[in-house]
């Protein structure tokens, strides 16, 4: 019964092809399906888009491997809904390209940190973790509020993200590194312009305590302060979850 | 390619491959591994009944047995507060007197308190609730909207200069920045609100600033912290006449606060954490003041 393996064992050529049809069929069985089951990624009506300077935050989320540390990703456990609120929905993080849902829990998940603690908190966190939370092993991020943040690439970012599905219009495109500035810079024109274009619920502020100047520091704590609340779909669909 | 051969000591074929002077001998696949590989494919063909297994175009087979995740946890949650009622509908029903003088109920809500607590105030105010310059120490006397216990879960629920619609406001002005007042008007009024505090050393060094002080006090500060400065808990103003100080009670700081304002926020909890957590939390923060030194962690 074994004629047919030994004759492709001598052939490394088929034996390499063999292999990877072999080995492709856990991928064909579990990850293909989710792009054709209606369900994979739940009707969210309200989901919002993220911003210019909360993609730019991201970035520098990303550049910096916070996702080495902090999960985005509430999984379906009881302690997990208790400590940080309903489950993740696929849907929370559908414009998120790349997902940043992390695996590696050495802090605590971020997915609902948005709202949870003050702009001047994340500031001094992310400035010297211990000095708001002594037993903190978190590495400071001094730097973030001392470089400037680059937006001029941010315009040809959000086509990109259009490309692959995220429905930014040609004015957001347009006016993107513009928008960056005003939402940092309260009650300016080009504050105004971001809360037209993304919506009045924007969170438009100093993030990081200084309207004068757009720093790495004000899109990480944008981006911070958006998880979770792009859409409030998680917690109309699981009523007992809040507890 | 080697030729397969007969192996003169054992009988048995080789596999007809040669490394180093050694072959290997080819020998069937053992009996209990047949069955191991039998057995698990039996339970595959069992499971892909009984659990949700198979793609159908845009759907999948659900299973026999209905499992889904988000079901379990919902159902998990549920059973937890069953398991919980006792203790839930009476601190429910219960008003804050009447649990804090109710020592069973009490220990409960040092237990759940402390859980809660620590995943939610603790980055802010401290695990030991001791605050930090900025975020007010829960285990001292000074509150900035009240000691109650109903004042602290109002607190809770709508924050202090939050994005909640009855949100607690609070902002004490930049006279420096905003140019209300000058340097030497604030190093003067700094200089008295630091007597208030302590009366004997201040005002011995600058009876002259703090006389000064006392005017400008009046004409700017007294509307929110009171003719002494005894603070009003109302309009969220500290007193200034206590040892207590939120941002630091060196001249410096002091004068740092006056020239540039100060804006605390505190998150509203409304949407968070359920009625019930947040008259736990309140009866825990009370409480945390009465553990001895040691105890708090």
């Amino acid at each position: 019964m074994f004629g047919f393996h030994y004759r492709l064992e001598r052939h490394s050529i088929a034996l390499a092809v063999a292999i990877i049809l072999v080995a492709s069929v856990g991928g064909a069985v579990e990850i293909a399906p989710l792009f054709t089951i209606d369900e994979t990624v739940e009707h969210a009506p309200d989901m919002r888009l993220y911003t210019p300077l909360e993609l730019a935050g991201r970035e520098v989320y990303i550049r910096e491997g916070c996702y080495a540390c902090h999960s985005q990703m509430i999984r379906t456990l009881r302690d997990e809904v208790e400590r940080y609120g309903p489950y993740s929905l696929a849907a929370e993080s559908q414009y998120d390209h790349p997902m940043l849902w992390g695996s590696k829990r050495t802090g605590p998940d971020l997915a609902r940190i948005g709202g949870k603690y003050s702009d001047e908190w994340h500031f001094a966190h992310l400035f010297n973790p211990r000095e708001v939370v002594p037993e903190s092993v978190m590495p400071a991020y001094r730097w973030l509020s001392r470089n400037e943040l680059s937006t001029d690439d941010l315009g040809r970012y959000l086509a990109a993200l259009r490309k692959v599905g995220v429905p930014y219009s040609d004015d957001m495109v347009a006016h993107a590194a513009d928008d960056a500035h005003g939402q940092a810079t309260p009650d300016s024109a080009r504050a105004r312009g971001v809360a037209g274009r993304y919506g009045e619920p924007t969170n438009i502020r100093a993030f990081d305590g200084d309207p004068g100047r757009l720093t790495e520091m004000d899109a990480v704590i944008a981006y911070l302060q958006i998880l979770g609340q792009l859409t409030k779909a998680a917690y109309g669909s699981a009523p007992d979850a809040g507890e | 390619m080697a030729i397969r051969e007969r192996d003169p000591h054992t009988g048995h074929m080789t596999i007809g491959h040669e490394w180093n002077g050694i072959t290997e001998l080819n020998r069937p696949v053992p009996t209990p591994v047949w069955w191991f590989l039998g057995a698990a494919a039996l339970f595959s063909v069992v499971f892909w009944v009984l659990m949700p297994a198979w793609p159908l175009g845009d759907t999948y087979t659900r299973g026999l047995l209905g499992v889904d995740q988000r079901t379990t946890v919902v159902q998990k949650l549920a059973e937890a507060e069953q398991q919980q009622a006792g203790w839930r509908r009476r601190i429910a029903a219960a008003d804050f007197a009447e649990i804090e003088a109710d020592e069973a109920l009490m220990r409960v809500v040092r237990g759940a308190g402390s859980a809660l607590f620590g995943d939610n105030c603790s980055a802010c105010h401290g695990a030991a609730g001791r605050g930090g310059p900025g975020y007010p120490s829960l285990v001292d006397d000074a509150w900035l909207w009240g000691g109650a216990p109903e004042s602290i879960a109002e607190t809770l629920r709508v924050g202090v200069n939050a994005p909640h619609p009855d949100t607690r406001v609070s902002e004490m002005p930049a006279f420096g920045h905003d140019q209300i007042l000058d340097r030497e008007a604030i190093l003067q009024v700094a200089a008295y609100v630091r007597s208030l505090a302590e009366p004997v050393s201040a005002a011995a060094s600058h009876s002259q600033a703090v006389a000064a002080g006392k005017e400008i006090f009046a004409a700017n500060c007294a509307a929110c912290h009171g003719d002494n400065g005894q603070g009003n808990s109302d309009a969220g103003a500290p007193n200034l006449s206590d040892s207590f100080w939120l941002y630091g009670g060196d001249p410096q700081t002091v004068f740092r606060t006056i020239f540039y304002g100060r804006k605390g926020h505190m998150p509203a909890w409304e949407h968070r954490l359920a009625e019930l957590e947040r008259k736990i939390l309140a009866l825990y923060i009370r409480d945390l003041r009465s553990w001895p030194e040691g105890a708090r962690r």
